[in-house]
């Protein structure tokens, strides 16, 4: 297979600057959306998610809700303006939907469903830009939102695109290079290092596969530090406005006292 | 175990966790809420702060759905009438149920239900009315059952619903409070707060002006301008308090209110940026 441009030149850099290692740039955005039990925007470089978790809740389909756990119900939409060629998607496009069921797929065994009986956990992913690892983006995105609403959760779960170009391989791809070469998503849960999804809806070669699994499962953990830290981050920041408020109460509190 | 993991629990920073975050032996210590087992080993399962009591680690959330138990005020918004009962949203993680059987029904407390208040219990809740009600017991999978067997529980009206995250109510002497202005406040645990035109002492249960028959009603009594400013100036107020996750406590609630006074902020301007970070500002620093 040709290609127009470049995917790796002979200085080992690839078409936007990158090592074959490299990660694009992330950032992770955990403030609240109006109404969310829990959100989080997160961008790979130029591709852009946002998921909104609500719940869990009381289940709205009697039919499908279960006696002894919550069920997870994922909702994929695509904006139109997303792409390079503008097109609008239906709600019920198969691709829609295949995504959303992988996305099911990937925290149903993550989510501790089993505390949460006749609920139901509704998981919103808005995808608001797309550059290459769509997928990856959904699932890193939709574990901060899961962290953020309290749903309790085995383990982060980190999903990392690999490619392979000639005998190289590559992490993180962008559109341009997920057009052109074979690619695998691999989510990992980085503390016991089980796997979660891997999903590969190009041909690779069997031998070059080994070695992009255990790439993409190492990168897994590098981004597993990334999160870890913004979830931190998030959580101190509202124990610290949290303590501020609490303490002028008590303080309050004990000057009333002295009066009488 | 040699070393105490817990040792700096002691000092003033909390320590906080993340999902899949190994916190200590399970060999050593018991789980709690927000933790579970694996490989002899106590992993946390949600991000928050780590709490211990003797052998006992759990970890609070600190954004989740409402935690329900026994005791605790709700309010709460009708869903669903069933047969002898209502499905309640009271912000938890399933509808809680409101029997038939434990709420007061007009013509006193003493009165026997009838076949006829099965068949028009729409009469008394419809769906989408508000109520203020108690946690009175849990069902074997955890939903929960209120009762608004006391006068002063029941439907709301007159007022304004604002919904905060759970943690920001904490548990006081009383959840009924008045501010000097005409507005009375009550703060549900669950995170729903109510904001309602001040009742008149005369009129409040076990009162001579006590309404009885006003108990299921529909209607709205008349509610003069400067109370409505009044109303939408504290909801403005508890949405800054939220969103910048100060508790609501009526301490912080009756300084705040002063503090919109004496600046003389528009009620709309209240929700600005910098008004409401003055806001905060003052509140938090004040006493």
């Amino acid at each position: 297979m040709s290609s127009r441009i470049e995917i790796l030149n002979d200085g080992g850099y690839r078409s936007d600057g990158r090592r074959q290692y490299e990660l694009r740039d992330m950032t992770f955005d955990m403030s609240e959306q109006a109404g969310a039990d829990g959100s989080a925007i997160i961008a790979h470089g130029l591709t852009q998610v946002l998921v909104s978790v609500f719940g869990p809740r009381e289940a709205k389909m009697r039919s499908q809700t279960l006696h002894d756990r919550a069920i997870i119900n994922v909702e994929v939409s695509i904006a139109p303006f997303s792409t390079g060629d503008r097109r609008k998607r239906a709600r019920g496009d198969k691709r829609i939907l295949e995504f959303a069921s992988m996305i099911k797929a990937t925290f149903e065994p993550v989510v501790q469903t089993s505390l949460h009986p006749r609920s139901q956990i509704d998981i919103f992913v808005h995808v608001l830009q797309q550059d290459g690892g769509v997928l990856q983006a959904c699932i890193n995105a939709t574990t901060l939102a899961l962290a953020n609403a309290g749903v309790p959760l085995l383990d982060f779960v980190c999903a990392v695109t690999g490619g392979v170009h000639a005998a190289a391989p590559m992490l993180d791809l962008t559109t341009l290079e997920e057009n052109d070469l074979p690619h695998v998503t691999v989510a990992v849960m980085p503390r016991t290092g089980r796997v979660t999804l891997v999903s590969m809806e190009t041909r690779l070669h069997v031998d070059r596969f080994e070695e992009i699994f255990r790439l993409a499962g190492q990168a897994g953990s590098v981004l597993h530090k990334e999160m870890r830290a913004a979830v931190r981050e998030r959580t101190k920041g509202v124990v610290d406005a949290m303590g501020s408020g609490l303490r002028t109460s008590d303080f309050a509190e004990d000057a009333m006292m002295d009066d009488t | 175990m040699d070393v105490d993991p817990f040792d700096d629990l002691g000092s003033e920073t909390f320590r906080l966790t993340c999902p899949g975050e190994t916190l200590t032996s399970s060999q050593a210590f018991m789980r709690g809420h927000g933790t579970y087992v694996d490989n002899e080993e106590v992993v946390a399962s949600v991000a928050g702060i780590i709490e211990r009591v003797n052998k006992l680690v759990t970890v609070r959330a600190l954004r989740t759905r409402y935690n329900p138990e026994v005791g605790d005020l709700v309010i709460g918004r009708i869903t669903e009438v069933q047969p002898r009962r209502w499905k309640v949203d009271a912000n938890s993680r399933q509808d809680a149920v409101l029997m038939l059987s434990s709420v007061n029904l007009p013509g006193g407390v003493q009165r026997r239900k009838l076949e006829s208040d099965e068949l028009q219990m729409r009469n008394f809740f419809e769906e989408g009315d508000l109520l203020v009600a108690e946690v009175q017991a849990f069902f074997s999978d955890g939903a929960m059952s209120l009762h608004t067997r006391s006068l002063k529980y029941g439907k709301l009206r007159n007022g304004q619903l604002v919904t905060v995250p759970p943690i920001l109510v904490r548990r006081l002497k009383s959840h009924f409070y008045s501010l000097p202005s005409g507005v009375d406040l009550i703060l549900g645990l669950n995170g729903y707060i109510w904001v309602s035109k001040h009742v008149k002492d005369s009129e409040q249960e076990g009162e001579e002006g006590f309404d009885a028959e006003a108990v299921y009603s529909n209607q709205n009594d008349d509610i003069d301008a400067a109370t409505r400013t009044a109303i939408s100036r504290v909801t403005n107020i508890i949405r800054i308090l939220a969103t910048h996750s100060v508790p609501l406590t009526d301490v912080v609630l009756l300084e705040a209110y002063e503090w919109a006074i004496e600046q003389e902020v528009d009620v709309k301007d209240l929700l600005q940026e910098d008004v409401s970070d003055a806001l905060v500002a003052a509140v938090t620093a004040r006493s």
